[in-house]
């Protein structure tokens, strides 16, 4: 059974097809890492999987309200202390627990602190920590590594493992080796072709 | 009477309205200038001149056509907003966007008429009378709704969000309408201002005015028609540079 | 949804972003009219509904753009799309927040500054209603413009551009209110009217605005 699964999507960016064709299917426990050049519809088809904007064609098959988005943008507020982003965020998806995600995070020392005086890689932390505080189960990540150190990177590559150990699943789109058991899923073959004719809108006008 | 609305919305698909439009366009704007020209020839110098007006009323030929057409083309906004939103078709979201601004243009012809009329009749220009304060109000409303699609890159986002406001706008604009009824009258009592036509005008001037109004609507649609025309080329261009841009991509 | 309306009221607090300066921008404003049309009592008196609520709507304009702006900025609008709050909620939260930093401070600032302008004694208890019943509205109201230009980078001005018209019925009836209670008159009829503006700008607004956000967000 798989948790997210797409039949024959197509997503779009400003209105035009990027990539098409797409199939696959993520089960509980599995964690999909798509790979593609910069510019080749990554965000667009994460977008599309967290149910930010419509699919141009085909579907997305998931449970309603089972994604949790995380993207460059942290959405952290700058006045506000780690411990009340954190908690915001799990007030907001159902109260769950801080205390776990605080401690795996190495962010315990700076719980007070308020985010706008956090480092760029420490601000990535508390994003990737507002994850575990959602309780849902496909973590849709776009390129979480960014400004992690080495050490941050094991720590985010181990709370993914745990996620998707306890029935969780992942799709994520990066280009370093985070060394999990993975199944890489190229894009770049699925490009949208332009040579053929749809009998939708822009393509009308052509 | 059955009528295949498939065969309806047929109309709207672009390349289709390119070529009725194509055909139907000459004729429908010969006709206009014909009609548009003839109605105000034979209201300016056919008809009599006004006992107590004197040929200043003239000027009702070109501000009574003016501002009805500055109401009735925000109405059509609306279908047309309405028909995007429900059934997507692009052309209907450009016709929009093409009326805009000659709606806009009717309000301002309708506004500056009626200073010219103003004088003479009331004294001044301008009187913050409720009909006069509603077409100020409208005027805004065209130069937001316009400024709206000027700001939004993404063609497919500025229609939607163009049909939100013109929805939103439309209400808001109707509530303007009486609050300013209220509000005038809360200060004095402007009724002396009124001019309705139906019940000022006799035959003699009224049947002229028809055919302006009739040449208004004309020229509108002829306007309308061919802007749309210029939308939909704008829309093409935009969708090749977006393909070469996926392509180099 | 509660903590969303917790968290946005402490932002305003900890940022300074919209409780000081609206007051502080209402406050300029009353100060300036008398520099400009003379220091006549009279005239104050008489324009006085006029200038308190024209201020306390530009006021209110001033805050808006921030409304959403800042978490589309940073993120923040996005997780909210897919959190399990319906966005219609996310919107009516926020404007409510809006409200309470923006809206609420003019409402209890408004009558010091109908002394300034020598509003009439028997104005200020309509001043004070119609402004309570108002300003949520003018949120709303707002809360619908700024999602119209959530994503423009320049967008601040052309909201103003759209939200002002939209303010007019509100307006109109709010400083009628005012002007009656300063005459002695009846007030019922226009008081009828704005409140249900209101409560119609309530009810109806957020799913416009909701819908204005996803598009935005696509």
């Amino acid at each position: 059974m798989s948790l997210i699964s797409v039949k024959d999507l197509t997503v779009s960016r400003g209105g035009m097809p990027v990539l098409e064709g797409l199939s696959f299917a993520v089960s509980a426990g599995e964690v999909l890492v798509l790979r593609g050049p910069n510019g080749s519809g990554k965000t667009t088809l994460l977008r599309t999987l967290a149910g930010l904007q419509p699919p141009y064609a085909g579907e997305v098959i998931s449970e309603p309200e089972s994604v949790a988005y995380a993207a460059h943008a942290d959405g952290l507020k700058a006045t506000l202390s780690v411990a009340e982003n954190l908690g915001f965020w799990a007030g907001v998806y159902g109260g769950h627990d801080i205390e776990p995600a605080i401690l795996h995070f190495n962010l315990d020392a700076l719980r007070d602190r308020p985010a706008g005086n956090l480092s760029a890689g420490q601000k990535r932390r508390l994003g990737l920590a507002r994850l575990m505080v959602t309780g849902r189960p496909i973590w849709v990540l776009d390129e979480p590594t960014v400004s992690l150190d080495a050490a941050s990177v094991a720590l985010f590559a181990s709370a993914v493992k745990a996620h998707v150990a306890a029935g969780g699943a992942a799709v994520i789109a990066t280009h370093i080796d985070l060394g999990f058991e993975e199944t890489v899923f190229d894009v770049t073959p699925f490009k949208a072709r332009m040579d053929v004719v749809r009998d939708d809108f822009d393509e009308a006008f052509l | 009477m059955a009528i295949n609305w498939n065969a309806f919305w047929e109309w709207a698909n672009p390349r289709k309205f390119m070529r009725w439009t194509d055909r139907a366009l000459p004729v429908i704007s010969v006709l206009a200038a014909v009609i548009f020209v003839g109605g105000l020839v034979w209201g300016f110098f056919f008809t009599p001149d006004d006992y107590r007006q004197g040929a200043t009323v003239k000027i009702f030929y070109i501000h009574v056509p003016s501002a009805m057409m500055a109401i009735n083309i925000w109405a059509m906004m609306l279908v047309a907003s309405l028909v995007w939103i429900v059934r997507r078709h692009h052309v209907s979201a450009l016709a929009a966007k093409s009326a805009a601004a000659i709606g806009m243009t009717m309000t301002l012809i309708a506004l500056i008429t009626g200073a010219v009329w103003g004088k003479p009749m009331w004294g001044t220009y301008w009187e913050w009378d409720p009909r006069l304060t509603s077409f100020l109000i409208l005027l805004l409303f065209y130069i937001g709704y316009m400024a709206l699609w000027e700001a939004i890159d993404n063609p497919d986002t500025a229609a939607d969000l163009t049909s939100v406001l013109c929805l939103v706008g439309s209400v808001f604009a109707l509530l303007s309408r009486y609050a300013v009824l209220f509000w005038n009258q809360g200060l004095h009592q402007g009724a002396s201002l009124s001019l309705d036509a139906e019940e000022n005008v006799a035959d003699v001037y009224w049947y002229p005015a028809l055919v302006a109004i009739a040449g208004f609507i004309l020229l509108f649609v002829s306007l309308v028609l061919l802007r749309t025309r210029t939308e939909i080329r704008a829309r093409r261009l935009h969708a090749l540079e977006m393909r070469e841009r996926v392509k180099d991509a | 949804m509660i903590r969303l309306l917790w968290r946005d009221i402490t932002l305003a607090f900890r940022s300074g972003g919209g409780f000081g300066l609206g007051l502080g921008f209402f406050l300029i404003l009353v100060t300036l009219v008398p520099f400009g049309v003379g220091p006549n009592g009279e005239m104050l008196s008489a324009i006085a509904p006029g200038i308190l609520w024209v201020g306390a709507l530009l006021a209110c304009l001033l805050s808006l753009d921030r409304i959403f702006a800042l978490d589309f900025e940073d993120g923040s609008l996005d997780l909210l799309a897919t959190a399990p709050i319906p966005l219609e909620g996310v919107v009516a939260m926020k404007a409510l927040a809006h409200w309470i930093t923006t809206g609420l401070p003019l409402v209890i600032a408004a009558p010091a500054l109908g002394f300034l302008l020598h509003l009439d004694s028997a104005a200020y208890r309509w001043l004070i209603v119609t402004l309570l019943i108002g300003t949520p509205a003018l949120s709303f109201i707002g809360s619908f413009g700024a999602a119209l230009t959530v994503g423009l980078k320049r967008g601040g001005l052309l909201m103003s551009l759209l939200v002002l018209p939209l303010y007019i019925p509100t307006l109109i009836f709010g400083a009628e209110v005012v002007r009656r209670g300063a005459g002695g008159f009846l007030v019922a009829t226009p008081l009828a009217m704005q409140a249900g503006i209101t409560l119609g700008a309530i009810a109806l607004l957020p799913f416009a605005a909701a819908a204005a956000i996803r598009v935005a967000l696509r």
